[in-house]
């Protein structure tokens, strides 16, 4: 909403208040201010002239040489080029010295041999907005009403002399959306006195009833309609004052017609239609809901088809309007109109809304309507254009209004109980004052008790409860001289839950081991969504997308955090910067066994992603690149941390996207929490990057495990023996599976397992391996002997011998 | 004798004194001390000796062995130090060249403020709840005081994904889902962060997905001013000791009354600068005391309990932190800006 200061100025006494005080105060008791403009601009030096001569220039066909009075002296000579300047015409005029916006100064210049003494203005040189400035002045200069003083000050006629404030109104305070509603809450935020206009008419004898009838079918979709007649309407441009405050408030003069409503419309908040009597096509208004597929032609000379959900105001057979959206061309107000038919209505917000939604037709008449106008305001907003018709356009207003429903409601009554109100605001607020607020805002109340019952005024649709009354209380008493107290009440412990301390610990560890947190995006393409997730096409067929999708891009929900981390790797490698290695922890979706209306599953996952050198130094020759084993090493760690590490298995798998050898799923317990691999070389080529190791693991599954407590086990009290062993086995025997074979052969005594060396290639025969095991026996009790080790060490030999097919080597 | 062996120390001490290494010591150690050296050979030919001489004769020479001993020990003691010093100083190293790097991440600045918030509340009593990003049109709207068709919901376009359920647009669903739980009995004091989504075109200022960090409190006896009290320590442990809060009225459809905090700028401390937009203040903070509606909704008997709830972005208080002027920085990973947060 675009509030002009000397608009206010006339509701309001605003004596000493200036408009930056009055942003500032409005705002702090909210309505917020976003901006000032200064409508002059720095404009100095524009004053009323008046043409007294104007001949065409003797060396150019297109300049016209005027003689220009502007004051007392002679009149000065101007060269002006637009094609409507001529004799008679009362202007503007930039004379030598004056400044235009973007100070530009006027001075004296010679035009093809002729002096010019200045510049005759059109609006746009005086700053005003090309899309704003009326039809009829749009390629040339603006001429002004006859009765503006020769010499006088020309932006106080054109209203330039002006600022605006641009509001930013939250939607509850659709009250402020009218110059009426923003004079109330100036005049309650700055104790001033409040004159609002009073529509005064002399209407003839004849009665709007003898021209027209209306019927509203169903009142809970129109609870108020009125219409009054206006003849003998002449048709042209509005008056300076109205175009100028039209201009200010953003909206362009058309003719008198529409600008009286549209004027009505900044003024009370009250949408209006003028339709043309002559052409509405019968002598009855109906009121009621289209019929499917029907259709009008709105003013914009689009077909529109209806539903059954959308209101409509016909000529008692066809839809002329749609009710609070758009009138129809058939009856739209011409140059040859002479007979109004003028309507001013309530209907119900939400059956507006839904047709502009519909329609895609937003107007500065359906946002009121939808957001709530005062229904008490409706009967005298007709009266005030009714006037204005008179007043402007020679218009014979015909006695009465022809109305449906009642035309005034009465006001809800909320209570507010000064006792509450200090109890919810912490604050001490004297009943005397609590009186003197509801005086401010122009509410009528009745006080018993503790008990305000206050008649709410209709244009504050936004207060219905106890609770709105406090607010309005507590935003005029002032917040800043609310208290800062803290609670009261039982003290709470807060904390993070375990599953939150652990991701904590989590990113810890991997912040700690080098890895940074990244943060992508949920909504991700079809593609990427398809890719990664490991999930067989029968188990998540559906892709979870949104019903409107700004753009593929950000189409489908991720099922899997990979392919974002490859994106942070695309992104960085192409930038050089190499050696890449983050995580995210985040969300992925699945639908709920593929039905896409039952709320999808959330899973909590663990993401990394490594390519380029893990370690680097240089000077001292040490380069260490990401291979798989360095990605293992970070989640066997994080396994510790966890305190879940012996408890987890990788289990070598074949998976669409990564590389067919190098790839596991991770097991805890038996059951599959995530993947471990190399990105498929093939893959790697596609995203443009280099080799890449990922993992990714169901956070959710690992938090929720039960881990044992930390309990300490002794120290060692006695030594320990170890015994190393070198096996040669068949290549496809994995050596954590005989790792494994030998922990458990081992028994009590085998403390330890390790594995230090492996050996392929040369020297082996075809299809075997060499891996080297360390094995530490212990026993808590006493020394261990030579032969007491040698009993269980054969015991091992001779298992992983046949279990494994492995034989000693060297 | 006597004069013999006062000469043999005379010549082994000046021969120690010359010795410039170990060996050549060595060499003095066996010359002198050695079972063929003069010492030795001077003690065997002492039975020569009238015999009220000998104990004195003993005593002399073993008193002049013990001078070379020592001697010899400490002169040795002189030229190991010396050989570890010369090997030591070959040993030097260039204390300038780079150490060994060790591997260190980071969080993202945008966790970093906000564990920095959660702990500054969980301080206070607070407890951490969270919810699903995918949220039912009646938590994400119904149960917040927004029914269908109503106006406000124009403020926030949303992602919907069916009729009923859409991408959150706010954490506040998790206040009502957490009050819920609580199934009408108070204190409910939680904060809430989370990842929302709207529906607006990524730039600059603007970004589909970003983050939400809610608190609520829900107690019998509380009142508007615990609100701005606790907002202002909030205000001060972020931003400084000094800083002052202002309410200012606005709305929100789940509060009643509504206000917008603003903090007193920490870059110019309220005198105006770029960061405040000269007006001395920032807005940093959407709040008001809980519509009752909503506690209605939720289960919690209006007129016995009351609360306040607040609601900020972090994205804008890392901003305004760090400094950081877009939006996007957030979201494209970019290794060079995330490394720049080691110390948040
Ligand atoms: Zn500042």
């Amino acid at each position: 909403m675009l509030v002009s200061y000397n608009w206010l100025k006339e509701y309001v006494d605003l004596d000493g208040i200036q408009p930056d005080e009055l942003a500032d105060r409005i705002t702090k008791s909210g309505i917020e201010v976003e901006g000032i403009e200064s409508l002059s601009q720095g404009i100095s030096g524009v004053v009323v002239g008046h043409v007294e001569k104007c001949e065409q220039h003797p060396n150019a066909d297109k300049l016209n040489v005027c003689q220009v009075k502007i004051g007392e002296g002679e009149p000065v000579q101007i060269i002006c080029g637009a094609p409507n300047v001529g004799t008679g015409q009362k202007v503007p005029v930039a004379t030598v010295g004056a400044v235009l916006p973007g100070n530009f100064k006027i001075k004296k210049a010679k035009l093809r041999g002729e002096i010019s003494n200045g510049m005759i203005c059109s609006l746009e040189e005086l700053g005003v907005d090309v899309k704003m400035v009326p039809k009829e002045f749009a390629d040339g200069i603006y001429v002004m009403q006859e009765d503006a003083e020769v010499g006088k000050n020309a932006l106080s006629y054109l209203n330039l002399d002006d600022h605006i404030l641009e509001l930013g109104l939250t939607p509850n305070r659709a009250d402020c959306l009218n110059m009426i509603g923003v004079a109330y809450e100036t005049a309650a935020v700055f104790e001033r006195k409040l004159t609002l206009p009073k529509p005064s008419l002399n209407e003839s004898d004849e009665s709007a009833s003898d021209y027209i009838s209306v019927k509203v079918d169903d009142f809970g979709d129109n609870p108020y309609y009125g219409a009054k007649v206006i003849r003998n309407i002449k048709v042209g441009p509005s008056p300076e004052w109205m175009q100028s405050r039209l201009i200010s408030a953003g909206i362009r003069p058309i003719n008198n017609v529409v600008d009286i409503t549209n004027y009505v419309l900044l003024e009370y908040g009250q949408p209006l239609h003028a339709f043309d009597y002559d052409q509405f096509g019968s002598k009855e208004v109906l009121i009621r809901r289209a019929e499917a597929g029907e259709k009008v032609m709105t003013l914009d000379e689009e077909m529109r088809k209806l539903e059954p959900h959308h209101l409509v105001i016909t000529n008692g057979t066809k839809p002329v309007a749609v009710a609070g959206v758009m009138g129809g061309a058939d009856s739209e107000v011409s140059d040859e109109t002479t007979t109004i038919l003028l309507e001013a209505a309530y209907f119900k917000p939400s059956i507006v809304r839904q047709a502009s939604k519909d329609l895609g037709l937003r107007s500065e008449s359906s946002t009121r309507f939808e957001k709530g106008i005062d229904r008490n305001r409706v009967y005298e907003s007709a009266n005030r254009a009714a006037e204005l018709m008179a007043e402007i356009a020679g218009g014979e207003v015909l006695e009465g209004i022809v109305e449906a429903g009642p035309r005034f409601v009465d006001p809800e009554k909320v209570i507010v109980r000064g006792e509450r109100a200090n109890k919810v605001l912490g604050t001490n607020i004297e009943t005397k004052e609590i009186h003197e607020i509801l005086e401010r805002l122009g509410f009528s109340y009745e006080h018993e008790n503790d008990e305000f019952t206050v008649e709410v005024p209709a244009r504050r649709t936004d207060i219905t409860l106890e609770e709105d009354l406090i607010e309005e209380i507590g935003r005029i008493y002032g917040y800043d001289k609310i208290p800062a107290t803290l609670p009261e009440g039982a003290t709470t412990t807060g904390g993070l839950t375990p599953s939150q301390m652990k991701r904590r610990k989590v990113r810890r560890y991997l912040e700690s081991v080098g890895l940074y947190q990244a943060l992508t995006y949920s909504l991700t393409t079809k593609k990427k969504a398809n890719a990664y997730h490991g999930l067989a096409t029968e188990e998540e067929p559906a892709f979870i997308s949104v019903s409107m999708p700004m753009s593929e891009e950000r189409a489908v929900l991720r099922r899997t955090i990979l392919p974002q981390l490859l994106e942070v790797i695309q992104y960085n490698q192409n930038r050089q910067l190499n050696d890449v290695a983050v995580y995210e922890i985040g969300s992925t979706y699945l639908t709920d066994e593929g039905n896409l209306a039952k709320h999808p599953n959330e899973h909590q996952k663990l993401a990394a992603i490594f390519s380029g050198l893990w370690h680097f130094h240089p000077w001292q020759q040490e380069k260490k690149p990401v291979d798989f084993y360095v990605v293992k090493g970070v989640l066997d760690g994080l396994f510790k941390k966890l305190g879940v590490s012996g408890r987890i298995e990788y289990q070598q798998v074949k998976r669409e996207g990564f590389h067919p050898g190098r790839t596991a799923i991770v097991l805890l317990d038996g059951k599959q929490i995530g993947v471990i691999g190399q990105l498929h070389p093939a893959d790697q080529k596609e995203w443009d990057i280099k080799e890449t190791y990922l993992f990714e693991l169901d956070l959710d599954i690992v938090f929720d495990t039960d881990v044992e407590p930390v309990v300490y086990s002794a120290l060692p009290r006695y030594p320990s023996i170890s015994r190393d062993i070198a096996l040669i086995l068949d290549q496809d025997v994995s050596a954590g599976e005989v790792q494994s074979g030998i922990k458990a052969a081992g028994g009590e005594l085998l403390k330890e397992v390790s594995i230090f060396d492996l050996y392929e290639g040369e020297h082996m025969d075809e299809g075997k391996k060499s891996v080297a095991y360390s094995l530490t026996y212990y026993n808590p009790e006493k020394t261990l002997t030579d032969e007491d080790v040698e009993k269980v060490h054969s015991k091992v030999l001779s298992y992983v011998k046949e279990k494994f097919n492995a034989t000693m080597r060297g | 004798m006597q004069e013999r062996l006062m000469t043999l120390q005379e010549e082994a001490v000046e021969k120690i004194e010359h010795a410039s290494s170990l060996k050549e010591l060595q060499d003095i150690r066996v010359e002198y001390l050695g079972k063929k050296g003069p010492i030795t050979e001077v003690l065997r030919g002492m039975g020569k000796l009238p015999a009220e001489e000998r104990p004195k004769m003993g005593q002399l020479a073993n008193e002049v062995r013990e001078v070379i001993t020592t001697k010899v020990d400490s002169k040795q003691e002189k030229l190991e130090r010396e050989e570890l010093d010369r090997q030591l100083s070959n040993e030097t190293i260039d204390v300038t060249l780079p150490g060994r790097p060790i591997r260190q991440g980071n969080a993202h600045p945008l966790t970093a403020v906000i564990e920095e918030i959660e702990d500054l509340f969980i301080g206070m009593g607070f407890s951490i709840a969270e919810g699903p990003e995918v949220e039912t049109d009646y938590y994400n709207f119904e149960a917040l005081n927004l029914p269908k068709n109503h106006p406000a919901r124009d403020m926030q376009d949303s992602f919907f994904i069916t009729e009923d359920l859409l991408l959150r647009t706010q954490t506040s669903p998790v206040q009502a889902r957490t009050m819920e739980k609580h199934e009408g009995k108070g204190p409910v004091k939680i904060i809430s962060p989370g990842k929302v989504y709207r529906r607006d075109t990524d730039d600059a200022t603007h970004s589909h997905q970003f983050m939400q960090i809610e608190g609520l409190l829900v107690d019998k006896n509380i009142r508007m001013s615990d609100l701005k009290g606790t907002l202002t320590l909030f205000a001060q442990k972020l931003f400084g000791e000094e800083r002052e809060i202002r309410l200012r009225p606005s709305f929100f459809p789940f509060t009643e009354p509504s206000v917008e905090v603003d903090v007193s700028c920490f870059k110019c401390n309220g005198s105006g600068c770029s960061i405040c937009k000269r007006t001395g203040w920032i807005e940093i903070l959407g709040a008001g005391m809980v519509h009752p509606n909503v506690l209605e909704m939720a289960g919690f008997n209006s007129k016995e309990y009351k609360g306040f709830a607040f609601g900020m972005g972090p994205e804008r208080i890392a901003m305004l932190k760090f400094g950081i002027d877009d939006i996007r920085h957030f979201y494209a990973n970019d290794l060079r800006f995330l490394e720049q947060f080691k110390r948040a």
